[in-house]
């Protein structure tokens, strides 16, 4: 019968050739080839000492950013949180008080920011909500832990350690 | 018996086991660095430099691992068998002829343990016995994963043995002895009378048979059904651990060294390397040269079985026996009977 994509194969099975049948050329071509690759470069990566280049477009954890000023990006708007496909993030807002000026940059600041690593997906969409450009996904890999509410992030571990003037 | 004799002979087989043992430790790292660089990895690299201090590392966890027997195990067969595994692997060493006679202080130093004229019946025996390490390791843990990997064993090593022996028939038609101490002293040099002195090049065909039977001997891939670890678990070591594993792993090293051993004075003339007597140099030298060319010789063949390793996958069962009964044995008295009237043939010229 016709095939109806015209690239049906017809399976042959054809005795083997004496040759093939010895194996003996076919190990020997093989022992080549393994000895070939002695001699090829290796792949391995050094890790804890040497680190993978990662691409440019590689997500990782996240970090909350500081203004060129060392103060706080981020007004706890809650658009990360609405544009989570994970619901992983939660805020507390708070009002900034007479005197923080230096800490935060505008009135409104997250007083509470959390992050559940275990629910995150790193699509990156709490980046692209983010209209103050205080979240960004460039940190490492995430780190492996044993219990589950470490990996609940808070500002502790997202926030960029401040400037040094 | 006199007392520098004893001593000789002392010093020979406590320096052969340790070189044996040495040796041993070391292909389990070498094993795993041909394998890395065979896959395009490092192996290991951290113990040490480059690796070196790797089978120690090895070793100090088998060693401190807890030993588990299992309760419906037979105890005593339990602790036998890689008892006897280590024991027969180690034995087999005694009669190869490691270099020529060694002459200090007047005195004719034989390197050998012990010229026996059946040598390589010798060899036979105590490899077939070696089976039975396998054999009762995998009977008494009372697994029937390690039950079958046995059964393969042996019945493996059965059908191998015999080709193996009827592969070996043919060299000693031309040999004429059974002392493995002959036998590389009639390979001396490189080139004699026209032709190659190295048996390979007088026996190939047996040489192929013995290579592919030692393959099946040691267990190693692509024979190594009994320990297959995707079909039986780990085979007949699954109940083993710490250095009861050990000593069977260490055992299938051991092994290895000694067939490669076998192997070098067989076929590729033992101690004698080419133009061995051309060269003028004193007997002790070259007694001595020949000794670093018969660990080279073994070396090489230790790389070969992990070359092939790492070359060709696992046989399937009925492939095996396939090639063990109806392949290599007709193969091997083939070779029989040609050797046979080859010689009938150039004795009537």
């Amino acid at each position: 019968m016709e095939s109806l994509s015209n690239r049906k194969k017809v399976l042959e099975q054809k005795p083997m050739s004496f040759g093939e049948r010895i194996y003996l050329p076919s190990i020997l071509t093989g022992l080549a080839i393994t000895f070939k690759h002695i001699f090829k470069k290796r792949e391995t990566i050094f890790y804890p000492e040497q680190e993978r280049p990662m691409s440019e477009n590689w997500r990782g954890l996240h970090s909350l950013k500081r203004d060129e000023q060392g103060r706080e990006r981020c007004t706890a708007c809650g658009l990360c949180a609405l544009a989570c496909p994970a619901e992983a993030i939660t805020m507390t807002a708070a009002e900034r008080k007479k005197g923080e000026e230096n800490l935060y940059r505008e009135e409104k600041y997250a007083a509470v920011y959390e992050i559940n690593m275990l629910r995150c997906i790193f699509c990156g969409l709490c980046e692209e909500a983010c209209p103050k450009e205080a979240i960004y996904l460039d940190g490492p890999f995430l780190e492996a832990d044993y219990v589950r509410k470490d990996f609940i992030f808070g500002k502790d571990k997202l926030v960029e350690a401040p400037l040094k003037s | 018996m006199e007392l520098a004799f004893v001593i000789e002979k002392f010093v020979l087989v406590t320096v052969i086991f340790l070189i044996t043992l040495g040796i041993a430790a070391y292909s389990t790292l070498a094993e795993r660095k041909i394998a890395g660089y065979i896959q395009g990895r490092i192996g290991p690299h951290r113990a040490g430099p480059g690796g070196l201090l790797q089978p120690l590392a090895d070793g100090g966890k088998m060693f401190f691992k807890e030993e588990i027997i299992p309760s419906e195990s037979n105890h005593f067969l339990f602790i036998a068998g890689p008892s006897l595994a280590l024991l027969t692997a180690s034995i087999g060493s005694a009669v190869i002829p490691w270099g020529k006679v060694l002459t200090i202080g007047g005195r004719a130093i034989e390197l050998q343990v012990a010229d026996i004229n059946v040598g390589l019946l010798y060899i036979f025996g105590v490899v077939s016995l070696g089976v039975y390490g396998v054999m009762i390791g995998g009977w008494a843990s009372n697994n029937k994963y390690s039950l079958m990997g046995a059964i393969r064993a042996a019945s493996q090593n059965i059908s191998y043995e015999i080709a193996m022996g009827l592969s070996i028939i043919a060299l000693l038609m031309i040999t004429g002895t059974l002392s493995l101490k002959g036998i590389a002293a009639q390979q001396e040099g490189f080139w004699a009378d026209g032709w190659f002195t190295w048996n390979v090049f007088k026996q190939p065909l047996s040489f192929l048979i013995f290579i592919v039977c030692a393959f099946a001997e040691c267990n190693r891939t692509p024979f190594d059904l009994p320990e297959s670890e995707n079909e039986l678990v780990a085979g007949y070591h699954t109940e083993y651990s710490g250095f009861k594993l050990g000593a069977y792993l260490f055992s299938e090293y051991i092994n290895m060294f000694v067939s490669s051993a076998v192997m070098s004075t067989l076929y590729f003339g033992g101690y004698n390397f080419p133009f061995m007597n051309d060269l003028g140099l004193s007997d002790n030298v070259i007694a001595l040269l020949g000794i670093v060319f018969l660990f080279g010789k073994i070396f090489f063949f230790i790389f070969f079985f992990m070359w092939i390793r790492w070359t060709i996958p696992r046989f399937r069962y009925d492939q095996l026996m396939n090639l063990g009964w109806k392949v290599l044995i007709p193969l091997a008295i083939a070779n029989i009977v040609i050797t046979g009237i080859w010689m009938t043939v150039k004795d009537l010229i």
